[in-house]
């Protein structure tokens, strides 16, 4: 952390953590890509980043070179803190083929976008609740006081928790994604209250079922026999971990840009039909979530000599902004029309709740510029950056009358 | 012209049955599904086309 050496050459000592990638990553992948198009650090034990969208894209459809077995770079390495195939630590995520099909499919009809596009009305309810609450203010940090809460409330929904957790449900996604430079020792115990909560959600859906994703996950069967008990609870972790700041980081750079660029602002309040095409390029521009892989066994990849364990840390928000495979990609453009972004990740390991979180984005940005059509970013006050492989604005201080 | 989606190269991106939900559904996954016999009566090609070119997967095709 502190004491920690910052990168002086992001090509041979990469570091997602250090203050220069966290501020403002683009520059920085920008000249990677120009000039080291897979750049290497000797950091978190070994690992490569890759910033064209041609190899983030043949990495992440090669599922026989690369293994999802750990999907968070950090001190904690593979194979002391990471369970074994093929279940992994939280499945699918953390799953290969043939095994995570089966944990997929379990899950994606509960995030398909028949019963997905059915929670609009709740979640419109949820933005709208929390706006209300900020009725007469001049200023707000709409990071902290709207864009964290609202995937909270959904996620809770799902699984069937306490709608109240919402604070304890942000700590242990920062102990899982942001706080990944502590030392082993020092991060391990940290986990420990996420694994309390769940024992004690897991043992109250035990007593009383209900409809919810959590008691789905204790009752259902494959091949006539219920999943072992790592199963429900690291689909769990999964559910809760992946949905939170994932969409809170998407809706904060939303509101962050449109906080920054007023043309844009005035056009989605005058053009509400160009929502759905916004949506897909603040997902572009601004795509959160870069995930990892692990090479398998030692070989050359990409002109890279790449060891068995190395960590693949792979940029989608970076090759969402290669100019070789977007026009004017360094460029924010409202209505885009063609878009092939990679937000969501490529191949089998596309996110799961890519439906939901559009939903979530389009719902939250509708109903805030509904309530606010004009407003700027206040710049007495600081726009601070969550660290790690989410990435989104957490303090985003404006003026809103 | 006649339209299809690669099932195997499909993972539910979702792109193509927001921009043209008249050519495309989805399945209970949430994959892509070609509605009806997948023939492009002339006024709906340029909008499969343009569900073509915004699938992450490539995973769309149209061939006479």
């Amino acid at each position: 952390m502190a004491d920690k050496e910052s990168v002086l050459d992001f090509a041979t000592d990469w570091d997602h953590t250090d203050p220069k990638w966290v501020n403002n990553p683009y520059p920085i992948w920008e000249d990677l890509r120009e000039r080291c198009p897979v750049a290497h650090t000797e950091r978190y034990g070994g690992g490569w980043f890759p910033t064209t969208h041609e190899v983030v894209s043949a990495i992440a459809n090669d599922t026989e070179h690369f293994t999802s077995r750990q999907v968070v770079v950090s001190k904690n390495k593979y194979p002391e803190f990471a369970p074994p195939a093929p279940i992994g630590g939280a499945p699918p995520i953390t799953s290969d083929p043939p095994f995570h099909q089966i944990a997929r499919r379990l899950l994606l009809p509960a995030f398909a976008p028949g019963p997905i596009n059915a929670l609009e009305p709740q979640i419109r309810a949820l933005c709208r609740q929390h706006l209300d609450g900020l009725k007469g203010r001049e200023f707000i940090d709409a990071g902290i006081e709207y864009a964290q809460f609202i995937p909270p409330g959904v996620i809770s929904h799902m699984l069937g928790f306490p709608p109240e957790d919402g604070d304890q449900f942000r700590e242990f996604v920062h102990v899982v994604l942001d706080l990944i430079d502590l030392e082993p020792e020092v991060r391990a115990p940290l986990f420990e209250p996420m694994a309390e909560y769940f024992t004690v959600q897991i043992e109250d859906h035990i007593q009383n079922p209900r409809d919810d994703l959590t008691s789905y996950l204790l009752n259902v069967e494959v091949n006539g026999q219920k999943l072992a008990p790592e199963h429900v609870r690291g689909s769990m972790v999964l559910i809760l971990v992946a949905g939170i700041d994932t969409t809170w980081s998407a809706i904060g750079s939303s509101l962050w840009h449109l906080a920054t660029h007023p043309g844009d602002l005035a056009r989605l309040v005058n053009e509400p039909d160009l929502m759905a095409l916004a949506v897909e390029e603040f997902l572009r521009f601004y795509a959160p979530v870069t995930m990892a892989r692990m090479v398998k066994e030692d070989m050359e990849y990409a002109g890279c000599p790449m060891k068995k364990d190395d960590w693949i840390l792979l940029g989608f928000p970076a090759a969402n902004r290669d100019p070789a495979a977007f026009e004017d990609a360094d460029k924010f453009i409202i209505d885009r029309a063609v878009n092939r972004h990679a937000a969501f990740g490529l191949g089998i390991h596309r996110c799961a709740g890519s439906n939901l979180a559009r939903l979530e984005l389009r719902i939250a940005l509708e109903e805030f510029i509904k309530r606010y059509p004009k407003f700027q970013i206040d710049d007495s006050s600081d726009v601070t950056w969550a660290q790690g492989q989410v990435r989104g604005p957490r303090h985003i201080p404006m003026m809103v009358a | 012209m006649k339209v299809r989606i690669d099932a195997d190269l499909c993972q539910g991106q979702g792109r193509c049955f927001s921009i043209a939900p008249n050519i495309f559904g989805f399945d209970d996954l949430g994959n892509g599904v070609v509605l009806g016999d997948g023939d492009l009566a002339d006024e709906t090609i340029e909008s499969a086309r343009l569900a073509q070119s915004n699938c992450p997967e490539h995973a769309i095709f149209i061939e006479e």
